[in-house]
Parts: structure tokens; sequence; C-alpha cells
């Protein structure tokens, strides 16, 4: 078929090129990765710990570079900038792990101190690259926002495998880690160990956090990890379903976003992205079966009606 | 129809469902269990009783590896927990955990199964059939596929008891079960634990409600952070070890 004749755009069908329908293939499995794992970190009530670890990647994305070109390199090799960044994110959460257990911090103050300290160094080594102009540090920014024009296609593969990987072993584990966010101690005389469960979800919430660094940004991949499970929660009071819908609503934003970014080159991937995550959120909120608004007055109103009825 | 349960080898008529020697737990420098030492025997029932602070419930998680223990050895039918893991079932407090999590009835029940199925197990039909066994022997069939926000605190407890049923275990270990539960569903729990210990398990719960003591239990721990009396409620349970247990205050109440 012609895709000129095609009332919708091209990219979204897929017709942008090659390079950019990898892009967008890889963003809406990003985007499916990020649903999955953030509904099980959403019912473990641990969603904002996720922030502190995007922002722990940003002084680990700048040192890695500074790294490679003291060693001659160009800097932007995504498999070791990444690789910066998840040594920097992991040791972020050890802070927070540490700062939460060994003090009498509550932990959504030990979130609060790592998140804005490890962005405030992270932006500090991202002027001294400036200030430098080593290497051609053009694309550092695109972390902080996301970007997709641009990405090549091993990163599209990357990103696309990165978060298949994290959905696929977060569903074969659902068992344990239901079981953990429900009632950890419960699951401890099961034999699950909720320390061990939790670091597993952690390790797989940093991964996508990681595959998703260059698509969505640090800034805003918090509420790619957040946004969809709140919106599949109004559609259904069973855990796997929810799972199953956020992945949706995760996979639809990333595709969606990944193709207006391919037309539009100028946007900021990241930040439209989420825009379509807060646009089924609002959709969701309306509409949602299980706790929608509009289902919800309706079956108010059937039951003042059934009152009338018998009055 | 209810499962029936395997008859206990007759060794395990012997040797205590669970025995706990020099048990103490510690939260940070202060010790909320002394070096406590008790026998829970196959077929009975245990209330353990004490004011608030006393630590049962932190006996009762220490002794399931749930918190730590600062000392102590406990063999759940003379084996560590380990070993014996689907033979012990815990029965939470309520208010632990959060009732708005996406989850059913039966969703809730069949994660006592989680010991047969492990992680990657298939759910058949002959599992769920058991947990809607569970679920009727507690009495909430029609209940089996609500959203578990929308029950009431008794059935909310219910549906932990039917949850340690699915798991077949022959002790169960329950924190608290009556608290706040209405006077009906009370009754029916006691009902369920009763005809669960005719058929031979061990039951030991943490206890409030000393004037019912005698009537629901055959045995007692008293406890204020260590042991003051332990056995059967006609010769354990008296005016002196409550006065020791409570102060005077408590021993007029009973």
């Amino acid at each position: 078929m012609a895709p000129a004749a095609l009332p919708m755009p091209d990219a979204f069908l897929l017709q942008a090129g090659y390079n950019a329908t990898f892009v967008t293939l890889g963003s809406m499995l990003l985007g499916m990765a990020a649903g999955v794992t953030g509904t099980f970190l959403y019912l473990r009530k641990r969603s904002l710990i996720s922030d502190a670890l995007a922002h722990a990647t940003l002084p680990g994305v700048g040192l890695a570079f500074l790294l490679m070109v003291a060693l001659g390199g160009d800097g932007r090799s995504l498999p070791l900038l990444l690789a910066g960044a998840g040594l920097s994110a992991l040791a972020g959460l050890l802070c927070v792990h540490l700062l939460s257990t060994r003090t009498r911090l509550p932990l959504d103050a030990a979130i609060g101190a790592v998140l804005s300290v490890s962005y405030g160094l992270g932006i500090v080594i991202l002027t001294v690259i400036q200030a430098l102009s080593a290497g051609r540090q053009a694309g550092l920014e695109g972390f902080l926002l996301g970007s997709a024009a641009g990405m090549l296609r091993s990163d599209a593969l990357l990103i696309g495998f990165g978060g298949a990987a994290a959905a696929l072993l977060a569903i074969l584990f659902r068992r344990p880690l239901l079981l953990v966010a429900f009632d950890p101690g419960y699951a401890a005389t099961r034999g699950v160990s909720p320390a061990r469960t939790d670091l597993m979800l952690m390790v797989l919430v940093l991964a996508v956090t990681l595959t998703g660094l260059k698509v969505v940004g640090l800034i805003l991949i918090v509420a790619l990890l957040i946004i969809p499970p709140v919106a599949a929660r109004l559609w259904s009071d069973r855990a796997g379903v929810v799972v199953a819908v956020a992945g949706g609503i995760g996979g639809a934003a990333g595709y969606g976003g990944a193709a207006a970014s391919a037309m539009a080159p100028d946007l900021p991937t990241g930040a439209v992205i989420v825009l379509l995550a807060f646009a089924a959120f609002v959709i969701s909120l309306l509409v949602g079966p299980v706790r929608g608004v509009i289902p919800q007055a309706l079956r108010r109103a059937r039951m003042r009606g059934h009152l009338d009825g018998a009055g | 129809m209810i499962p029936q349960r395997q008859i206990a080898p007759v060794a395990s008529l012997t040797v205590p469902a669970l025995s706990i020697s020099g048990l103490s737990v510690a939260y940070d420098d202060t010790i909320v269990v002394g070096d406590v030492d008790a026998r829970f025997m196959s077929g009975t029932m245990t209330a353990i009783i004490g004011p608030n602070g006393a630590g049962k419930s932190s006996l009762l998680k220490a002794t399931l590896g749930i918190v730590p223990k600062l000392a102590g050895h406990v063999a759940f039918f003379g084996e560590p927990l380990d070993t014996v893991r689907d033979r012990v079932a815990y029965v939470p407090q309520r208010a632990g955990v959060d009732w708005d999590f996406p989850a059913r009835v039966l969703d809730v029940v069949l994660m006592g199964l989680y010991g047969e199925l492990g992680i990657f197990g298939r759910l058949r039909p002959s599992h769920e059939k058991r947990a809607m066994d569970c679920i009727a022997r507690v009495g909430l069939t029609d209940f089996a596929r609500r959203q578990i926000g929308a029950l009431s605190g008794g059935q909310q407890q219910r549906v932990f008891l039917a949850r340690a049923l699915a798991q077949r275990a022959d002790i169960l270990l329950l924190d608290e079960p009556f608290a706040g539960v209405d006077a009906a569903t009370e009754k029916a729990l006691v009902q369920v634990l009763h005809a669960l210990r005719g058929e031979g398990l061990a039951i030991v719960a943490v206890h409030h409600d000393l004037a019912t003591v005698p009537a629901y239990f055959d045995h007692v721990l008293l406890l204020n952070r260590r042991r003051i009396a332990e056995g059967p409620v006609a010769t354990a349970f008296t005016e002196k070890a409550l006065a020791q247990t409570y102060g005077a205050r408590g021993a007029a109440h009973a």
C-alpha cells in the first residue's frame, strides 16, 4: 500500500524509514517493560525509589564520558555510558538503603537527599565536560529529557532487548514478587526472602531505567514507571490484569512518543511519551471499569434508582 | 468436600510440634523476649497471653524467622524450620497488610499453595478446587471472587485462615486472630480451629481476652518478656500467675 495515501503520519505506521522503525519498536518494548516492572514496584509501594535511582545515573554518565575521552575515545559508546550510569545508580541505591536502615532518616527523606545530591553532582560534571569541550559532548544532554531522534539502530536494539528481557523476568518471577508485595511477613515464612526479592526487583527496575535513559531521559523515566501502573489499577482488581494493562499502556506511550519524535525531531521524546501515558491515565480515571469516575457514578445512580423503586 | 488431612506419623505425637528453648529477641538495645522455653504439642490449642509489649508477637515472629533471634533454638517437629516449611502456617495480624491490593479472596488463598507451586509451577484446576474448599471451610464461598478490600474485618481474618488451611500445615501460628472481629466471626473462627485441633493440628494463638481463654484454649503460655507460666489451662492459668504477668489490675480482670 502507498504510505502517502494514508491519513496517518508515516512514522506511526512504521513507514518513516528502517532506522526510525527500529527506534519506534525499541521504545515500545521499553514502555512495556516500564509498565510491567513499574507495577510490581508500585504494588510494593517503592515507586519513588526509582526516581532516586534514575537521578543517580547522571554522575556515572558524565564520569564514563570523561574516562572514555581520557583514554582517547570520543566518549559516545552507549554501552559504556550505560555501564557508568548503572554503577553510579547502584551507589545511589546503596546510599538510600543505608540512610533509611542505619540512620533515623525516613525513606522519603533519604530518597530526596540522594536524588538531589546526585543530580547536582551530575550537572556539575556535565558543566565541566562542556567547559573542557573535550570529545563530542553532543548527546549527553539527551540523557536528561530523552531523544529518540538520531538514535542508532544498535542503540534501538539494545533498548528493545534490554526492555523485553526485564519485562520477561518480572513476569516469570511474578509469584514471589506479588507474595512479598502483599504480605512480606508471610512470604518470609514460606521461604521467600523479602530482602532478596526486593533486590531482584531493584535490579529489574535498574535495567529498565538504564535502557530507558536514552529514550525517555533520567528526569522522566520515573513517570513511565509510575503512571501506567496507577492507570492500570483503575481497570482491574487482579494483579495479573493490572500488570498486563500497565504493559500495554507503557508500550503504546513508548510507540507513540518515538513515532512523534521521528516526525518532529525537535520534540523531546521522553516528554511526549510521558504526556501520552498521562493521557491514558486521564482516560482510565474517567472510564476505568473498576474505579473510574463515570462507572462509579453510574453504579451509584443505579443504586439510588433501586432505592426509589423500593420506596 | 473438605479434603481430609493426612494422619500424622506416630512419632510426631511425642515430638513437640514446636519447641522453643532459650529464645531471646531484641530490638535495638531493648530485650523484648528474654530466654523463653516453651513446647507446643500436636492436637492442642495454646493461647499466648500477656500485657501489651510483653513480646507475644515478637516471640511468634522470631519463631518463624520473620525477625532475627538474639539467641535460642527453635524446632518444628524436631527439625529446623527450613526443612519443614510447608507444615508450618502463619496467620499474621490483619492490620499488617494493604487490603487495597489488587487480589481476590481466591488469589490470596492460592498464595497458600506457594510451597507446592514454587516459582514456575503451573496452576491447575485441582489447586483452585483445593483453595475453594478452604474458602468454603471458613464460610466465604460467596465472596471468593470479590476484591479483598470489599470484605469486613472478620471476613479478612477468615481469608488469612483459609490461606493457612490451603497450605495443609500441621501447626498454625496465629497473631491475634480475634482482634477487631465481631462476635459471630469469632465464634466461627473458634469452631474451625477446634475442628483442626481435633484433626491433630497444633494451634498457637496470641490472644488478648482473658475471659475467653478457658472456653477456647486447652493450654496457655503466660508471657511478660520472660515466661511466667506454661501448661494446661487448669493448672497454669491461675490467679497467681496472672498477677505475676499483668500486675494486680490484670488479675482482677480475670
